[in-house]
């Protein structure tokens, strides 16, 4: 595969806390690659890593060791103004909590990227409004976010993550606070609106419910990458949305069966 | 961004007005204690500020302030008014006596009794008549909290009667001399009047009010005079300042004062401060967010430094316009009159305030400095 393809490139990466006898090794040599285009997921039990990579690929923490690329820079390399410069341009985040900023309307929340960067109020905000729009939340613009159902505050995350056209965007646990209907509709407009050509998408999830939406899962435990399922969307392993429904809620279970099978 | 630290403040209304309300309360606090204080610690020299015509003030040796005086003998003027580079010297009495009024009401009054020729030490802000109707017979001139209390319910006007030492005081004007620490009438006479206002005492003689002549510095007159008479020389300045430290060393004021201003500033200090700290450490995930998303650090601190302006702005404006309004409407109240609001301590105050917010925000703005922006992945 050409390497312009890859979007993130980690060759045995770890990551360590604490020192002495006090040490954490979060991660221990990971080699993965994700490439523009997909969607990938990193799955696993609690502490096996997966939000540690991710914080990693985003720069967010350093890396103890190895080699990480990501959209063709090495945030290794990159001074904090630069990392800070590069996030704000490249990086689109949907967090677990939305953290939306409550004082703000749904428009004004999606705007808070652009603002950062720079652009007029005014500006980001009728940009945030149209965002919105194509997302089908036109009509809840100027809400606050305690007006939002659950879903509704997560799809506002997501027009923030994508309002500024980031080449990666990354979620951690979209769809753990939400119920399984309502995570599968979010996850439905994900995969519509933020998987494309030029762009990756990394999810941590630990919901059994949404794998079948990844292209590639990353089975992490204990600081590892345990499985790499490729393809997926295309293989035996492909779920229909009645069998999501029907699933245990957001449990480890599942994914710890898969990483056994 | 500014827009969005902004909205996050006024967000949480009952913080926001708290907070306010916290820094309005105690600029308040601080600005009322403060300038009541200050208006109280100078009353003792009202009368030396009301003297402007004289710079210099001649006592006895062991004179320590205004208000307790070892009367000089008469020779004593002639003695000053000898030295080098005394352009004048006149004399002054300064005591106190009782007055009756008409009803038969009676008070202890402050007497100044003015020099007869030159009318020096006489009150300059006249209401009601002139220092020259100080002329006549019996004359005296009352200040206005002296006539309302001896005249209650009257309009202010000459010509009424008051008896000392069961000699007739006959009012001739109406003066605003300013309050005296003991709250007491103050009456001006002449010299030679005085005498007859206060009994039979072997010496009047309380002060000699001198004038340095043209060029020659007042500190260095005093000297002279000092080296001289063997008697003690302090400028005006020097004896309002006399006046001022001998009721802060010898009374419980400046304690009292100053405990109310302690706890003004640890309520200052500590309400507004400790609830703007948590208001950031609540807002700490959004900080985070915020810093994830690439807002920089320079950026975060510029928010919540606005934020601490806005709230320290917005009490401190409140406190002072209520601390105006408290001084607006008393300052006409005869026992608070004089008593002012300082622009010193208006200024004073906002340094103050500017201090508080800008610790709490310190302290605030450490911990999101801090903050490792990962935390928002922590559910």
């Amino acid at each position: 595969m050409a390497t312009d393809a890859i979007a993130v490139l980690s060759r045995n990466v770890t990551k360590v806390f604490g020192r002495g006898d006090n040490q954490v090794h979060a991660l221990r040599g990971i080699d993965l690659e994700i490439r523009f285009g997909e969607l990938t997921m990193l799955v696993g039990p609690s502490g096996s890593g997966k939000t540690t990579l991710l914080s990693v690929i985003t720069g967010l923490l350093d890396a103890s060791s190895g080699e990480l690329v990501v959209l063709g820079r090495r945030p290794d390399r990159l001074s904090q103004e630069e990392l800070i410069l590069f996030r704000r341009e490249n990086l689109g985040f949907v967090f677990q909590q939305f953290n939306l900023i409550p004082a703000l309307t749904a428009a004004e929340n999606v705007a808070v990227p652009m603002m950062a960067a720079g652009v007029k109020r005014q500006q980001a905000v009728a940009r945030g409004e149209e965002f919105l729009g194509t997302l089908g939340m036109a009509h809840r613009a100027h809400a606050l976010p305690s007006e939002l159902s659950g879903g509704e505050q997560q799809r506002v995350a997501l027009a923030r993550a994508l309002v500024h056209q980031p080449k990666l965007v990354v979620c951690d646990e979209p769809t753990s606070a939400l119920d399984g209907r309502t995570g599968h509709a979010v996850m439905e407009l994900l995969s519509a609106t933020a998987v494309r050509p030029d762009r990756a998408v990394i999810i941590v999830t630990h919901d059994s419910r949404i794998f079948d939406f990844a292209d590639q899962i990353a089975h992490m435990d204990d600081g590892r990458i345990t499985a790499l399922e490729e393809n997926r969307k295309n293989g035996p392993l492909t779920k229909s949305a009645a069998v999501y429904e029907a699933a245990p809620a957001q449990t480890d279970l599942g994914a710890s069966q898969m990483i056994g099978g | 961004m500014n827009f969005v630290a902004l909205r996050m403040l006024v967000a949480d209304r009952a913080k926001y007005f708290s907070l306010i309300f916290a820094i309005a309360f105690a600029s308040f606090l601080l600005a009322n204690q403060i300038s009541i204080f200050i208006g109280i610690m100078t009353r003792p020299s009202s009368q030396i500020r009301d003297v402007v015509d004289a710079d210099i003030w001649v006592m006895d040796p062991q004179t320590l302030y205004s208000d307790e005086v070892y009367a000089l003998r008469d020779y004593d003027l002639y003695r000053v008014r000898s030295v080098p580079g005394v352009e004048w010297a006149v004399p002054l009495y300064k005591g106190t006596g009782r007055a009756k009024g008409e009803d038969g009401r009676f008070r202890t009054v402050i007497l100044m009794g003015v020099d007869d020729a030159t009318l020096v030490g006489a009150p300059r802000k006249m209401l009601v008549g002139s220092i020259y109707d100080l002329d006549q017979p019996d004359a005296a001139i009352i200040d206005k909290a002296g006539f309302l209390y001896f005249f209650p319910g009257e309009p202010l006007q000459a010509g009424k009667t008051l008896q000392m030492n069961e000699r007739r005081v006959l009012i001739v004007g109406i003066s605003d001399a300013s309050a005296p620490f003991q709250s007491f009438p103050v009456l001006h006479t002449r010299y030679s009047q005085a005498l007859g206002f206060v009994g039979r005492e072997r010496n009047l003689l309380s002060f000699v009010l001198a004038k340095p002549a043209a060029g020659v510095p007042m500190g260095k007159v005093c000297e002279r005079i000092e080296a001289t008479t063997g008697l003690r020389a302090r400028t005006t300045a020097q004896f309002s300042l006399d006046a001022f430290l001998f009721y802060f060393r010898n009374t419980g004021i400046p304690v009292n004062f100053g405990i109310t201003v302690v706890i003004a500033l640890i309520v200052g200090t500590v309400i507004p401060g400790q609830t703007f700290y948590i208001f950031t450490v609540e807002n700490l995930k959004q900080f985070g967010a915020l810093k994830a998303i690439g807002v920089t650090n320079r950026r975060i601190v510029g928010m919540i430094l606005l934020q601490a302006l806005v709230v320290g702005g917005s009490g401190y404006a409140l406190g002072m316009g209520i601390s105006a309004a408290f001084f607006a409407r008393t300052l006409n109240y005869m026992p608070t009159r004089g008593i002012i609001f300082p622009w010193q301590v208006m200024l004073g105050i906002g340094v103050v305030v500017l201090l508080v917010v800008g610790l709490a925000s310190l302290i605030s703005i450490r911990r999101v400095l801090v903050l490792e922006p990962a935390v928002v992945f922590r559910g």
